[in-house]
């Protein structure tokens, strides 16, 4: 079945893959790209396969099982129907029903979701990418087993769907490819978000049946709660991190920072995504230079969870969102604290400042703000002092959409650019018109199995495109070193596989990293240097 | 034509019924997380390029800036020119935008109908003489019922024509769909072969609301005028029971999702409502889900997650 053919009833059908990516099929890139040959995408191992269902696209990025016998593809069933039932009502999901109802309801089928998606744009418009056949496979199943008369007018409604068990794994599957980026819904006419109702789906699917992505719950929000940090770094590996990067400051800058910890009554507890510490220390070591030379009053918390301000309950999970983020609160209440900003992480900003909203309550509810907008105020009005010619190399900047298209941060770390980069440049589109990284929602965390190559492959092939265009041919030179400057972790993880997968630095001389690295690298009270052209 | 009157009636009542339910449905659905999306309109000077207060340093300690003159242009234009739409879908905006003006001046002219009806039981005649008022209701009525009608009707079968040619239309509108398309075409139809032929200038129609509005008995009917109130009044009913009366989600969508940016404050109503809605029991049944218990207790909870 060509993918331009698959409809939704077909989602039921038995077939080992419902929907082939075809490389063929992929827009090409451009210069200096034309002739990229993407790399083969690996099959599954039988042992990988082993027990899963994954026949939407042959992807695995979620193991959801395959029951062996009818009785428990039956009993299956039954509970995501009574999952289904619970995401309907009010005491279940309090916490979302309100815009859930309003997306399902109100669809009117036009489409314009589908050219604003990104993903559904770079598979070659494969129909099972569009936004609207996952919401309407959704919509379809409720509308069939939950409304008055839902099975005998289905043909007449479009309510005409088997709920089978793969009907239910590819539902499953199909939630996980989508970034959750909401560009869809900012161009639809009515309100309506698909984006949404992909979350909504996973939330029925982790809540009720145990089923989601390894690295999100049982590697993600349960790690994290068990040992205070995604990563797995414990209070006391973070003191021994801490030492290292307090020794490369030095090294780097000559500067003796003593970095401080659980400083009750501080104005400020910063919380970074603990991945900096692993993969980029340096942009931990810059916000400490930064902090300090400004005259700062502020704080890390070793406090189990408080170290580490990645929520991925906010992808898939109430329950585990609210528990990741009341630690959160709980840290800045007891050490005190006046605000908290939260570091370069876009999830972990709505997590902690618009979804926490609703959570931080009473005593818990801490001031919180963007570090974009700490660095902006001590830029700008001149708290710290730059030499921008310091950053005199072609920079571009990447939205990451939980902080421009849900948030509204979008002009302070404009402003910060545009005073320490005289090479700057935006891509296009940007701001609140953005596109995702290809990483969003959790992909960038997802290393296994064939998923990253889909990560590439279509989500990340249009942000990688974007990339491109913001340089001239004449930048696009090897020699020409440039920065795409991406101040969110998860982000940053995605375009950093993306420029490998691409071997953008050998090929194009694109290299990625924060602001806050341009920021120290501009600082004139801090060693020439702190920002290495040496690409990880 | 007592049983037309019957049948007004209760489509009337089903309609006013329908709308409040899907109103309630919405406006009754408990606070939520906040998800709003960007550009939000209100946000004054920041709106153009999609900002909000959280670009202020402590926002927290500022007043707020709402510019409510430009949330409500924004709705204005969202309502009358379909803006959206028209960024984002030219094509479907082409057909969209005659059928909705249609449907707009439509009611108007309902309106004007029973306007007209109220005021010539009052003993108000409503013409192009004697009281000016009265003449302007006459004049109106004649405008927006024939504007709204051929709008309204040229836009279904734009809407029906582009929905037919268009593979991915095809593949996700259901028959009803169409056939709602195709009920707005028919009622058009009638309503306007029916109205020009006997009725042009909709007296014998004012008259008909008119005995609505008193509960006396209607004015004589011809068969295709019957057929014709018959069919705008299972319009009435059938419309507020499907999708089509999306514009009351809508508001909703807009301001309740996507433009609701109002923070918490401590102490504030709006707390209270979130503390009463954490005190509520959750019967989630996953592995991490102490089913049974209240959703504070099972978030405040510290311990092995395993």
């Amino acid at each position: 079945m060509s993918s331009k053919d698959i409809k939704i009833k077909d989602f039921g059908k038995k077939t080992d893959k419902l929907y082939n990516l075809d490389l063929k099929n992929l827009p090409g890139l451009p210069y200096p790209y034309e002739n990229w040959q993407d790399s083969p995408i690996p099959e599954l191992s039988e042992i990988k396969r082993k027990g899963k269902n994954i026949t939407l696209d042959g992807f695995l990025n979620i193991a959801v099982p395959e029951p062996e016998t009818e009785e428990e593809k039956e009993a299956m069933v039954a509970k995501f129907l009574e999952g289904l039932r619970k995401l309907l009502s009010r005491e279940n999901n309090w916490t979302f029903l309100k815009p859930l109802l309003l997306s399902l309801d109100n669809c009117v089928k036009c489409n314009t979701c589908s050219e604003a998606c990104p993903i559904f744009e770079m598979s070659g418009g494969a129909e099972i990418y569009r936004p609207l056949f996952r919401s309407d496979v959704f919509r379809r199943i409720i509308k069939k087993h939950f409304s008055p008369g839902g099975k005998l007018t289905a043909k007449f409604t479009g309510a005409d769907i088997d709920l089978n068990w793969d009907t239910i794994a590819r539902l499953a599957q199909l939630a996980y490819r989508c970034n959750l980026c909401r560009r869809c819904a900012q161009t639809c006419p009515m309100g309506v978000d698909n984006g949404l109702i992909a979350r909504e789906i996973r939330k029925l699917f982790s809540q009720e049946l145990n089923i989601a992505p390894a690295e999100l719950h049982g590697e993600g929000t349960v790690k994290q709660l068990d040992t205070g940090s995604s990563t797995g770094i414990s209070p006391v590996a973070l003191m021994d991190l801490m030492e290292f990067v307090e020794e490369d400051i030095t090294d780097r800058t000559g500067l003796n920072i003593k970095i401080p910890f659980d400083k009750a009554g501080a104005d400020i507890l910063l919380i970074h995504n603990a991945g900096e510490f692993l993969s980029w220390p340096e942009n931990i070591e810059a916000f400490a230079i930064i902090f300090e030379l400004a005259g700062l009053s502020w704080t890390l918390s070793s406090e189990m969870v408080g170290y580490d301000s990645v929520n991925y309950g906010l992808f898939y999970d109430d329950v585990q969102l609210a528990k990741v983020t009341l630690r959160h609160a709980e840290v800045a209440k007891k050490l005190g604290v006046k605000k908290v900003v939260v570091g370069e992480c876009g999830h972990a900003h709505k997590a902690i400042m618009t979804i926490g909203d609703r959570i931080w309550l009473g005593e818990c509810n801490i001031p919180r703000e963007s570090s974009m907008v700490t660095l902006e105020d001590l830029i700008v009005n001149e708290k710290i002092m730059v030499d921008p010619l310091r950053n005199d190399f072609p920079v571009t900047l990447h939205d990451p959409c939980n902080l421009t298209r849900s948030m509204g941060v979008i002009e302070p770390q404009r402003r910060v650019l545009k005073k320490i980069c005289p090479q700057f440049r935006e891509m296009t589109p940007h701001g609140v018109n953005n596109y995702c990284c290809g990483g969003g929602s959790g992909f960038a965390i997802m290393q296994s199995n064939n998923f990253p190559n889909w990560r590439y492959l279509v989500p990340g092939r249009k942000k990688f495109e974007q990339i491109l265009k913001a340089f001239t041919r004449e930048e696009l030179s090897p020699d020409v070193h440039k920065y795409v400057c991406a101040p969110c972790s998860n982000c940053k993880g995605q375009i950093r596989d993306l420029l490998t997968y691409y071997d953008a630095w050998e090929r194009a001389g694109i290299m990625y990293g924060g602001l806050v690295e341009l920021v120290v690298n501009a600082m004139t009270d801090v060693r020439e240097g702190f920002h290495e052209w040496d690409f990880h | 034509m007592y049983w037309a009157q019957v049948i007004t009636y209760v489509s009337i009542i089903v309609a006013v019924i329908a709308m409040i339910a899907k109103v309630l449905r919405y406006l009754t659905a408990p606070e939520s997380f906040r998800w709003e999306l960007y550009p939000v309109p209100h946000e004054k000077g920041r709106a153009e390029y999609g900002g909000s207060y959280l670009e202020e340093l402590d926002w927290w300690s500022k007043p707020r800036h709402s510019d409510w003159f430009k949330e409500i242009s924004e709705m204005m234009q969202e309502i009358f020119l379909l803006k959206g739409v028209y960024h984002n879908n030219k094509k479907v905006w082409t057909f969209s935008l005659p059928f909705h003006l249609g449907c707009y001046l439509t009611i108007g002219w309902l309106l004007f109908l029973l306007l007209g009806g109220i005021l010539e039981t009052a003993g108000v005649a409503v013409g192009t003489g004697g009281n000016t008022f009265a003449s302007v209701i006459h004049y109106l009525t004649i405008i927006f019922g024939y504007a709204g009608l051929v709008l309204a009707g040229v836009g279904a079968l734009g809407l029906f024509a582009w929905r037919s040619s268009n593979k991915a239309q095809r593949r996700y509108n259901s028959p009803a769909e169409y056939i709602n398309l195709l009920i707005f075409v028919a009622v058009v139809t009638v309503t306007l072969i029916s109205q020009l032929g006997a009725d042009p200038s909709f007296t014998t129609l004012r008259s008909y609301v008119g005995s609505l509005v008193t509960f006396g008995a209607a004015p004589p009917l011809g068969t295709l005028m019957t057929i014709e109130i018959v069919m705008i009044s299972l319009l009435i009913m059938y419309v507020p029971l499907t999708r089509m009366s999306h514009f009351v989600a809508k508001y909703f969508l807009y301001h309740s999702v996507r433009w609701n940016d109002e923070p918490n404050e401590r102490g504030s109503k709006l707390e209270k409502r979130l503390m009463e809605l954490l005190d509520q029991k959750v019967g989630w049944s996953g592995d991490h889900i102490k089913t049974g218990e209240k959703w504070i207790d099972i978030v405040q909870e510290t311990g092995n997650e395993q």
